[in-house]
């Protein structure tokens, strides 16, 4: 019998499973997730799971009878340590060997860690649980990166009436969706009583806080890591499958014989924007997992799968603010606000690179504003697609 | 947003309405895709 073998039982792996029964695939599956929970949501990590009355059971994803339809065999709390492209085999922790007819990998990122200093960070359900735990009203919080997630958690913090700093190693929060955002969502923290510090370095954390690279002592109750993630692709190292920031994909999701990616751990050719590209977005999971699971039948049918064309989307809520991008915001791409205003705390900006729509940011936009951007963005990005051919 | 047909939203946060609790055929898909990806969790498709 045919077996299709997914490393990584989140989102990701989670749709790719789901869209191959839904495809009619009758063989066997088994799904590996080093994490012993079934398939559970991550954003709401950031956000509602860090308030005390928030039932985690909410996260799951599916509930036991979904979970019992899909047919598949659940190895959870086991991690993938080594695979063998060219026999199709891979080695789970243990030392058991597992063979495959096709793969999905769909394993993920691990959250980046300063050099040398062993902070707490928020990437899984235990994190989260460890760290609610630590938000009592008067704590001193201090997190350490100002992208969404570390900006989220500030929020969330604050909320809770903790002391947040908000450390952020460049000078802007969020800062690649341009300066608008960044503006507002600084005034934002700071107007909930975030103590934002831009252009500072952690040299040093110990159990009483941390210490700046400029001699500054923070004496804080929690810190914690949001500076970002790499690829979780280290037992692939010598398999033979491509890596270079992640699996390296086709324009089809598919990395090698028989290999397929999904989700943050993919680094595929997205012909939405003629480029290679790695999303690290919830949306983005679910979708590249379903498209993956297709190209793969297509391939063990003795086709080829079709060109996932993703214009991704994020979103993100603090305090009473809601951030929604649609596309992407390239470095370099020019922003400029195009329907509301930053005084009026609700505006829309697009970001254009050479000329082109390539990503639009909605600020506490309403969606009958936003959704004709949203369509353009999406015409520009299938024009680029046609014109590559 | 997936399956016009069958969602809305808010103008004021943003909340997604549902319009038609029984969707049809022909948006099936789009309303699986919704279920799959709602950010709040809080949609459920049942086959009846």
């Amino acid at each position: 019998m045919t077996h299709i073998v997914i490393v990584g039982a989140a989102a990701a792996g989670l749709a790719a499973t789901e869209e191959l029964r839904r495809s009619g695939f009758d063989g066997a599956i088994t799904l590996v997730g080093e994490e012993l929970h079934a398939p559970y949501d991550r954003p709401p990590l950031s956000k509602q799971a860090l308030d005390a009355s928030w039932d985690a059971a909410r996260l799951h994803l599916r509930n036991e009878a979904d979970l019992a339809a899909l047919n598949t065999v659940f190895m959870s709390g086991r991690r993938a340590v080594a695979a063998d492209a060219a026999h199709r085999t891979l080695t789970l922790d243990g030392g058991e060997e597992l063979a495959y007819d096709g793969l999905v990998i769909a394993t993920g990122v691990t959250p980046a860690r300063l050099d040398g200093i062993d902070l707490p960070t928020l990437r899984t359900l235990e994190d989260a649980v460890r760290l609610r735990a630590r938000l009592q009203p008067g704590a001193r919080v201090v997190i350490v990166g100002a992208g969404f997630l570390g900006t989220e958690l500030a929020a969330a913090a604050a909320m809770r009436g903790c002391r947040v700093t908000l450390l952020d190693h460049g000078d802007s929060l969020l800062a690649r969706l341009g300066a608008p955002v960044s503006r507002h969502v600084a005034s934002l923290h700071a107007g909930h009583g975030v103590d934002v510090r831009s252009g500072v370095r952690v040299a040093h954390v110990d159990a009483a806080g941390a210490e700046l690279a400029d001699g500054t002592y923070l004496a804080a109750d929690a810190v914690v890591a949001c500076i970002g993630s790499t690829p979780t692709t280290w037992w692939l190292e010598g398999s033979g499958v491509p890596l270079d920031d992640g699996v390296l994909c086709g324009a089809d999701c598919s990395a090698a014989p028989g290999i397929v990616a999904a989700g943050d751990v993919a680094r595929w050719f997205n012909p939405a924007y003629g480029r290679l590209m790695r999303v690290e977005h919830r949306t983005n999971a679910t979708q590249q997992g379903a498209h993956a699971a297709r190209t793969l039948l297509a391939e063990l049918d003795g086709g080829r799968g079709e060109a996932y064309f993703s214009v991704p989307y994020a979103w993100s809520h603090q305090f009473d603010t809601r951030i929604q991008v649609h596309g992407v915001a390239l470095a370099g791409a020019g922003t400029e606000i195009v329907a509301g205003s930053e005084a009026e705390g609700s505006f829309i900006v697009a970001h254009h690179a050479q000329d082109r729509l390539v990503g639009i940011i909605g600020i506490n936009a309403r969606p009958r504003d936003l959704r004709p951007w949203q369509a353009q963005v999406h015409a520009e990005a299938a024009l680029l697609t046609a014109t590559l051919g | 947003m997936a399956a016009p047909d069958v969602f809305d939203q808010r103008d004021e946060d943003g909340i997604a309405i549902v319009l038609t609790d029984v969707p049809a055929d022909e948006s099936l898909a789009g309303v699986r895709e919704a279920v799959t990806l709602c950010p709040a969790a809080a949609l459920r498709l049942v086959t009846v």
